[in-house]
């Protein structure tokens, strides 16, 4: 069984059809891309699948369960964590703290414990400082932790929204154009990260982007949406020689 | 005939409340700011009308006007000085500003006319007609109010759908950046809202004082946030939903200070307002607005 | 380095608030040993406590969760009254008066809280601009109602009505609310040290939540309610959760502030307290606890010694709101910002002697 399964998902915005029929299989550690022109309803879909919209029809299961009509916080405590396409991190928060929140659930203590600084607090405390650093060094942001997050520069924002994501310990990770506005070498950099974090965490991981160098470098299977259908789907290699994708692309 | 008596002085009041809302709903549905001062303009032309009666003995036609052009100018200085500096600022600071020109307002008047009220003259005098073998009275400030609110909304509603400017207005409220591509100045245009808004206070603002004579520095914060209310009720940026709302709003007051309790107007009319936004949060003739991912 | 300034910043800030407090009231203990203290500043030091609990509450509301509420007297409105009926039901079980003025808040608190979540379930859900308005709509609807209470106590318990007076009292029974008169004779509980003790309460806790998973769970629903929800936040649990805190440390202010007084009327705890207690909060700082303290403080005491100002007091708060909000908000503070940076770059260039 394959880990995410989408089946026929479709959701309308008063008579826009942003989405229609989209099917997806991925398999677990799976590195996959969901690509298209833009307006082809990518991040509509990705906020599907994190409850951020209802999908008016469809189907959307994550290991067996079922993911329609969850909440975007109990879809992600049942293993869906994403970045977003225009960055949103917690810009008065440092750069320690935007991790920590994501840990959130993964290290817990009670609301009295809080209040009053007592109990397993300050053992908590230390072991979400351990672990949030930990993931900040695998991304070279460890020596910023005292930073917050607003000041970081414009790359380093985009890494910490992945640092953030898997603070939350996903089976599944969407990563919304993540080389958006990177320059060729920051781009190579954050594809080894990228492998990185998936071998390292063994996390599933679903991605869109436009950069093709990037998609072609680390993607092993890809979706095609155009106007909200799917357009193909394949290898990279299947895919980006499909005229029906390049047409899409580029036009008659 | 008692029901029917409340029914009008209730549809009176709201009336007023329609043409504040209207105010508030411009400017909301063009700065997307509530305007926490409109309400304080309405003191302000009611004590502008008061004092050049009172003082300088000036007919109640051209007092009105004269209170008309002082607070336009003072709506456009306020969105000037104090908006406009925050115009990519978060929400939060943008209320907490507009809160502030309230009470500077209010306590201004203060300062400038004292704490103790004033006996306000009805700008339309002292008439009215008796129906039903003087059964039912209804006061001239009430058919004038009533008549000039109906005339307001549907001015208001040719201005912003015939002219130029109107349709400056509704494409700055749909998307700020386009409006300006296509050569509108935003500026200029939320100046006007500013403007318009805030003349419509001053009128609302005599005509209320002319009802209710009590004038005061707080006159206005009650009627300006039962208005808003009603802007909310009808939903916010509708020009007939301003007037729908406001005039149900007070008759709800009305018949809540009739057959309720006095001291629990105030609360049922607001428990009015919990109730809408709950069950419906973009009131009666809103358009549903989403925020992007 | 400065990257550990950040990280301590929180140590610090604990340190500042309860080192100010605690200054502050051995200076005045000392004022009033030696008699250097005027009689109308000692009468305003229960309300100056009782402003400070509500103006580090509020923050949690405004500066920590990011909300405006404008109904913040509400709360404190149910805490006076709930105390004030709690005390006199108490008289004879509990003579130490101290006691029954703990008793007393905790009740206020409790009674605050649970109308914390009578008009926080339903207002939490809108945003912004209408959250304000409901909350202030809240507050009116709260004070209006307390107006058209009667609570009267006799042999035979604790008697209600709403509106008018339905209930007679048997022999010896004893009127506690009265509508709109509100209530009078009560026994003055509260004092200056009672005060220091709550608002010590009332910063370590608040201080603790902050700096712990839960207050920063709150901050990132402030920061950014979606990325928050994404990560598992249950966004109206944390909105919830901060605003009934906060309305419970209000209604114990509202009993240590109704114990102060013989007389206490529901009009008090309106709309113009609920703003007062925000232009505190924010000229002392959003999310700055200590300047809430500073600005609760001196705002309330300056106008007693200079009574030439009183008279402009609340003209000059406003102008001071809308300047603050400017000054922070529309980049003059960058400008200003960057200016000195640079300015302070070239002196380091300078000194290196590049």
């Amino acid at each position: 069984m394959a880990m995410l399964e989408v089946t026929k998902l479709g959701i309308s915005f008063g008579g826009l059809r942003a989405v229609d029929e989209l099917s997806m299989k991925i398999e677990k550690g799976g590195l996959v891309g969901l690509i298209g022109p833009n307006g082809a309803g990518k991040t509509t879909a990705f906020n599907m699948l994190t409850g951020v919209y209802r999908p008016t029809d469809g189907g959307i299961r994550l290991d067996g369960q079922n993911l329609v009509g969850k909440k975007p916080h109990e879809i992600c405590k049942m293993g869906v964590a994403r970045t977003f396409q225009n960055i949103r991190l917690f810009p008065k928060l440092t750069v320690l703290d935007n991790v920590k929140v994501g840990l959130h659930n993964q290290v817990g203590y009670s609301l009295i414990e809080s209040m009053l600084h007592l109990g397993s607090y300050r053992k908590k405390e230390q072991e979400m400082d351990r672990r949030a650093l930990e993931i900040l060094k695998v991304f070279d942001l460890d020596r910023e932790a005292g930073n917050l997050a607003a000041n970081l520069p414009y790359g380093k924002q985009r890494k910490l929204e992945i640092a953030r994501a898997l603070a939350t310990d996903p089976k599944l990770l969407l990563l919304d154009e993540p080389a958006a506005g990177m320059n060729p070498n920051e781009t190579g950099e954050l594809m080894d990260t990228i492998r990185l974090v998936r071998e390292k965490y063994g996390v599933t991981i679903l991605l869109i982007e436009h950069d093709m160098k990037l998609v072609q470098g680390i993607c092993e299977y890809l979706y095609v949406l155009n106007f909200g259908k799917l357009l193909a789907e394949g290898t990279p290699k299947e895919v980006l020689n499909d005229p029906a994708v390049i047409k899409a692309y580029l036009g008659d | 005939m008692t029901f029917l008596s409340y029914l009008i002085s209730g549809i009176s009041l709201g009336s007023v409340y329609a043409i504040i809302a209207l105010g508030y709903t411009m400017v909301y549905g063009i700065a997307k700011m509530l305007n926490f001062a409109h309400g304080d303009v309405i003191m302000v032309g009611a004590y502008i009308s008061f004092c050049t009666t009172s003082y300088l003995g000036l007919s109640p036609l051209v007092s009105v006007l004269l209170a008309i052009v002082v607070c336009t100018v003072l709506g456009i200085v306020i969105e000037r000085l104090a908006y406009k500096p925050l115009r990519q600022a978060p929400a939060l600071a943008v209320l907490i500003t507009a809160i502030g020109v309230s009470y500077f307002l209010q306590n201004a008047a203060l300062l400038i006319w004292g704490s103790s009220s004033k006996t306000f003259s009805s700008v339309v005098g002292d008439w009215s007609i008796k129906l039903f073998n003087d059964q039912l009275t209804i006061t001239g400030v009430t058919i004038v109010t009533v008549l000039a609110c109906v005339v307001i909304m549907v001015a208001l509603t040719l201005f912003t759908t015939k002219t130029k400017l109107g349709t400056a207005m509704r494409a700055v409220s749909e998307d700020k950046g386009a409006a300006q591509l296509m050569g509108i100045s935003v500026n200029s245009t939320i100046s006007l809202t500013f403007a318009i808004g805030s003349g419509l206070a001053a009128i609302a603002g005599v005509l209320l004082c002319s009802a209710y004579p009590m004038l005061m520095p707080t006159t206005g914060s009650m009627p300006g946030i039962k208005a808003f209310t009603a802007a909310v009720f009808g939903g916010i940026g509708s020009i007939p939903g301003a007037m729908i709302g406001g005039i149900l709003l007070g008759i709800i007051e009305i018949f809540a200070k009739a057959y309720i309790s006095t001291q629990l107007s105030d609360a049922v009319v607001f428990a009015v307002l919990i109730v809408v936004l709950l069950v419906k949060p973009d009131g009666l003739l809103g358009k549903r607005v989403s925020e992007k991912v | 380095m400065k990257q550990s300034k950040n990280l301590l910043a929180g140590k610090r800030d604990t340190l500042i608030s309860f080192g100010i407090v605690i200054v502050a009231f051995i200076v005045v203990q000392i004022m009033i040993m030696t008699g250097n203290i005027s009689s109308s500043l000692k009468g305003q030091l229960v309300p100056i406590c009782a402003y400070i609990v509500m103006a580090v509450s509020l923050n949690l509301t405004v500066g920590i969760l990011g909300e405006l509420s404008l109904g913040h007297a509400g709360f404190m409105s149910v805490g006076a009254f709930a105390g004030i009926v709690a005390t006199t039901s108490l008289a004879e079980t509990i003579p130490a008066a101290p006691l029954r003025l703990a008793i007393a808040m905790v009740i206020g608190a409790v009674c605050a809280a649970i109308a914390g979540v009578i008009v926080g379930v339903p207002v939490l859900r809108l945003k912004g601009d209408y959250l304000a308005i409901v909350t202030l709509a809240f507050g009116e609807i709260i004070k209006n109602i307390v107006g058209v209470l009667y609570i009267g106590r006799d042999s035979s318990g604790l008697h209600f009505s709403l509106i008018e007076q339905k209930f007679e009292l048997a022999e010896g029974g004893k009127m506690i609310i009265n509508g709109p008169m509100g209530v009078s004779g009560v026994t003055k509980i509260s004092s200056f040290t009672a005060g220091f003790v709550l608002i010590l309460i009332t910063l370590f806790i608040i201080l603790n939540l902050v700096h712990s998973r839960t207050g920063r769970a709150i901050m990132s629903v402030r920061d950014n309610k979606i990325a928050a929800e994404s990560i598992g936040i249950s966004v109206t649990r944390y909105k919830l959760l901060a605003f009934v805190i906060s309305a419970a440390f209000a209604g114990m202010a509202g009993t240590l502030y109704a114990m102060n007084f013989s007389t206490v009327t529901a009009a008090k705890f309106d709309f113009n307290t609920s703003i007062l207690i925000l232009v505190f909060v924010v000229l002392g700082g959003l999310g700055n606890i200590w300047g809430s303290i500073i600005a609760a403080a001196l705002l309330t005491v300056l106008p007693e010694l200079l009574r030439a100002v009183n008279d402009y007091r609340m003209l000059i708060y406003a102008i001071l709101l809308i300047v603050m909000m400017i000054f922070n908000n529309s980049g003059v503070k960058e400008r200003l910002m960057e200016k000195r940076a640079a300015r302070r770059a070239a002196k380091q260039v300078s000194k290196e002697g590049l």
